[in-house]
C-alpha cells in the first residue's frame, strides 16, 4: 500500500527523518512509537506532503508521490488528522463536514451553485454518525469538548474517503477513560471502513492493545518493526524506549 | 433557490423605493449621497470578500477602485468607444492587473500581505501623479466624461445617474452575496479559519486566494467607475492610500461578519463625513473617536453587534 524507501529530511544539521525505509500493508493498523523528538510527526508531514523530503522515495498504491503537494496527495487517498485538533471553528460540525465533502467532490472552486450542493448534507451526517457526532451536528465546532474536536478532525479526514488514514496522537490531551472511548471508535472505524490506518501514540497500553503491527522510530531512524509481540521482546526497543518490563507486564 | 429569489426581490424593492424618493423629497444632496454610497459600498463590500471572508487583510485595495476611475475616464476621454464598452474594458484591465498584483501578494501572509498590497497601491499612485501627460498628474483627469447617453438615457442627468448607481450597487451586492454562498465561498471561510486544514482537505489554496483577489478587484473597479461618472473624471485622491483606509473603516464600523456590514458602514462613514465636516474642521479627530467607540464599545461592527443581540451568529457563519 505504502512503501517508503531511504527517506531523509534534515532541518539544519539535524536529520529528523534519517534514511527511513518502511512498508505499510493494505488494511493494516500500524502504530508508530518512539520517544519525543524521534521524528514521528515529521514522518507524517513527509508522507502527507506538508514537507518535501531531501531524498528518498514515497510510493503509494504503486505510484511515486514523492514531492507532490498536499492537495495532490489528498486526492490520491491519503487523509490525516492532527495532534492538535484541526478544524474550522466558525462552522458547526455539519458545516465542517459539508465543507470537507464539497472539497472532496471537487466543488471547492464552484462559483455557480449554492453551498451545500445536493447530497452533501446527507453525506455529512453519515460521516458524523461514523464517529458518534450526529447529536452535535448543529453545534458550533469551537464549542465542542476537546474529545469531540479530536473526533471532528478525524471525521474531516474521513469525509475524503481515504484509503490511508494518518492519525497523529488521536488520544493526545485526553483522560484515561476518554482515551479508550476514542481508541474504540478508531478501531471500529478501521474494521468497518476498509482502511489502512497508521497512528502515532504514546500510551503503550493502547499501542499493544490494538495495533496489528508496530514501527519504532528513534532519532529519525527506524529502530525496530514487527508485531506487538516481536517489539515487546526486542532488546534494542526495551533499552531505548520501553524500559525493563515490570512485574505486571508478564510475558 | 428561494433565498436567491428573496434577495432579488429585496434588491428590486430598494431600487423602486429609491426611484420614488426624489419625487417626494427633491433633494440633490440625498441623490449625491446615494451615488457616493453606491460607489463606496461596492468598494467596501468587495474588500470584505478578502478581509472578512478569506482573512486576507489588504491595505491597498484602493488600487483597484482608483484603477477603475482612471481606466474608465481615460477610455471615455481618449478613445471613441461607447460607455458600455468602456465599462467592460475597464473590468478587463482590472482583471489583468489584479492577476499580476495578486500573483505577487497572495504568496505572503498577514502583515506582509497587507504591506505589499499597500506598496502596490502607492506605486500605482506615483505612476499616476508623475505621468502628467496622460493623467493630468496631481490636477487629476479633467475635461469630463463624454458620450454619457446610453440607450436613450443620459447619465449626465443627476437623477438618471442616481438610479444607475443604485441599480449597479444592487446587482453588485447580489453577485457578491451569491459568491459567498457558493461552495467557493465556503472555501474562503475554510482558508480564513484554518488554511492548513483546508489544504489537507484537497483545496488548492493559492487558486482560491487568487480568484477571490481578482473578483474583489473587479467589484472595487465597478465602484470606481460609478465614482468616475459622479466626479466626471478621475482624481489622485481616488487612488491614494487613504481611500483604502476609508473602505477598512467602513468594514470595521459596519461589521466584517455580516454581508451588509460594509454597506451599513459606508453609510455611517459618509454621514459622519457630511455632518462632521459641516460642524468642525477636526474631521479626523471626530472619526477617530467614533471608530474607537465601535472597536472598544461594541467590539465589533454595528451589524454584527445587532445580529448577535438577536441571537444570530454573524462572525462569518454560513448564512
Amino acid at each position: 500500500m505504502l512503501q517508503i524507501t531511504n527517506l531523509t529530511k534534515r532541518f539544519g544539521g539535524v536529520a529528523a527523518t534519517n534514511d527511513v525505509t518502511l512498508n505499510f500493508a493494505a488494511n493494516s493498523l500500524t502504530a508508530i512509537i518512539g520517544p519525543n523528538g524521534a521524528g514521528k510527526s515529521t514522518f507524517f508531514n513527509l508522507i502527507s506532503g506538508a514537507l518535501k523530503p531531501d531524498s528518498g522515495k514515497i510510493v503509494f498504491k504503486n505510484e511515486d508521490i514523492t514531492g507532490l503537494d498536499r492537495a495532490a496527495i489528498v486526492r490520491r487517498g491519503i487523509g490525516r488528522a492532527f495532534q492538535v485538533a484541526s478544524f474550522f471553528p466558525s462552522m458547526t460540525v455539519a458545516e465542517n463536514l459539508q465543507a470537507a465533502i464539497a472539497a472532496h467532490r471537487g466543488q471547492w472552486a464552484d462559483l455557480n451553485h449554492r453551498f451545500p450542493r445536493q447530497g452533501v448534507r446527507e453525506r455529512a451526517l453519515e460521516v458524523a454518525e461514523m464517529l458518534g457526532l450526529q447529536d452535535s451536528a448543529d453545534v458550533l465546532s469551537a464549542n465542542l469538548s476537546h474529545g469531540d474536536q479530536k473526533l471532528l478532525d478525524i471525521a474531516l479526514a474521513l469525509a475524503l474517503e481515504p484509503s490511508l488514514l494518518l492519525l497523529d496522537e488521536p488520544t493526545a490531551g485526553m483522560g484515561p477513560e476518554e482515551r479508550w472511548k476514542m481508541i474504540e471508535k478508531v478501531q471500529r472505524l478501521w474494521q468497518m471502513q476498509n482502511l489502512t490506518l497508521v497512528f502515532i501514540e504514546h500510551d503503550m497500553d493502547i499501542v499493544f492493545g490494538i495495533a496489528s503491527s508496530i514501527r519504532v522510530l528513534c532519532y529519525g531512524r527506524v529502530l525496530a518493526e514487527g508485531t506487538p509481540d516481536e517489539i515487546r521482546a526486542n532488546p534494542a526497543v526495551i533499552e531505548a524506549y520501553l524500559g525493563t518490563p515490570d512485574a505486571e507486564d508478564d510475558e | 433557490m428561494n433565498r436567491i429569489v428573496r434577495d432579488i426581490a429585496i434588491g428590486v424593492l430598494v431600487v423602486a423605493v429609491l426611484a420614488a424618493v426624489p419625487h417626494l423629497i427633491p433633494s440633490k444632496a440625498f441623490q449625491d449621497f446615494v451615488i457616493r454610497c453606491s460607489s463606496m459600498a461596492l468598494f467596501a463590500t468587495s474588500l470584505n470578500l478578502l478581509v472578512g471572508y478569506t482573512g486576507l487583510s489588504s491595505f491597498g485595495h484602493g488600487l483597484f477602485f482608483g484603477l477603475g476611475t482612471y481606466s474608465f475616464a481615460l477610455l471615455m476621454q481618449k478613445t471613441g468607444i461607447s460607455l458600455p464598452v468602456a465599462f467592460i474594458a475597464t473590468l478587463l484591465i482590472t482583471t489583468v492587473t489584479a492577476i499580476a498584483v495578486g500573483a505577487i501578494c497572495i504568496r505572503l501572509r498577514l502583515i506582509y500581505f497587507a504591506f505589499v498590497t499597500l506598496a502596490m497601491q502607492m506605486l500605482m499612485h506615483s505612476v499616476i501623479i508623475s505621468w502628467v501627460g496622460l493623467t493630468g498628474g496631481d490636477q487629476g483627469l479633467q475635461g469630463g466624461i463624454p458620450r454619457r447617453v446610453v440607450a436613450g438615457i443620459d447619465l449626465g442627468n443627476q437623477y438618471n445617474l442616481y438610479i444607475f448607481a443604485a441599480v449597479v450597487l444592487v446587482i453588485g451586492l447580489l453577485m457578491m452575496r451569491h459568491i459567498v454562498n457558493t461552495s467557493f465561498g465556503t472555501s474562503l471561510r475554510m482558508i480564513r479559519d484554518n488554511e492548513t486544514r483546508a489544504a489537507f482537505l484537497g483545496i488548492v489554496v493559492w487558486r482560491v486566494k487568487l480568484t477571490v483577489f481578482v473578483l474583489s478587484a473587479v467589484f472595487a473597479s465597478v465602484g470606481g467607475i460609478v465614482m468616475s461618472l459622479f466626479v466626471s473624471g478621475a482624481y489622485p485622491e481616488l487612488i491614494n492610500w487613504p481611500i483604502s483606509g476609508d473602505a477598512i473603516f467602513a468594514i470595521v464600523m459596519g461589521g466584517v461578519g455580516s454581508f451588509l456590514g460594509p454597506t451599513v458602514g459606508t453609510m455611517i462613514l459618509l454621514l459622519l463625513n457630511d455632518v462632521v465636516t459641516r460642524q468642525t474642521e477636526y474631521y479626523g479627530l471626530a472619526l477617530g473617536i467614533i471608530i474607537l467607540a465601535f472597536a472598544l464599545g461594541l467590539r465589533r461592527g454595528l451589524l454584527d453587534f445587532i445580529t448577535e443581540r438577536l441571537g444570530g451568529r454573524p462572525a462569518g457563519g454560513i448564512s
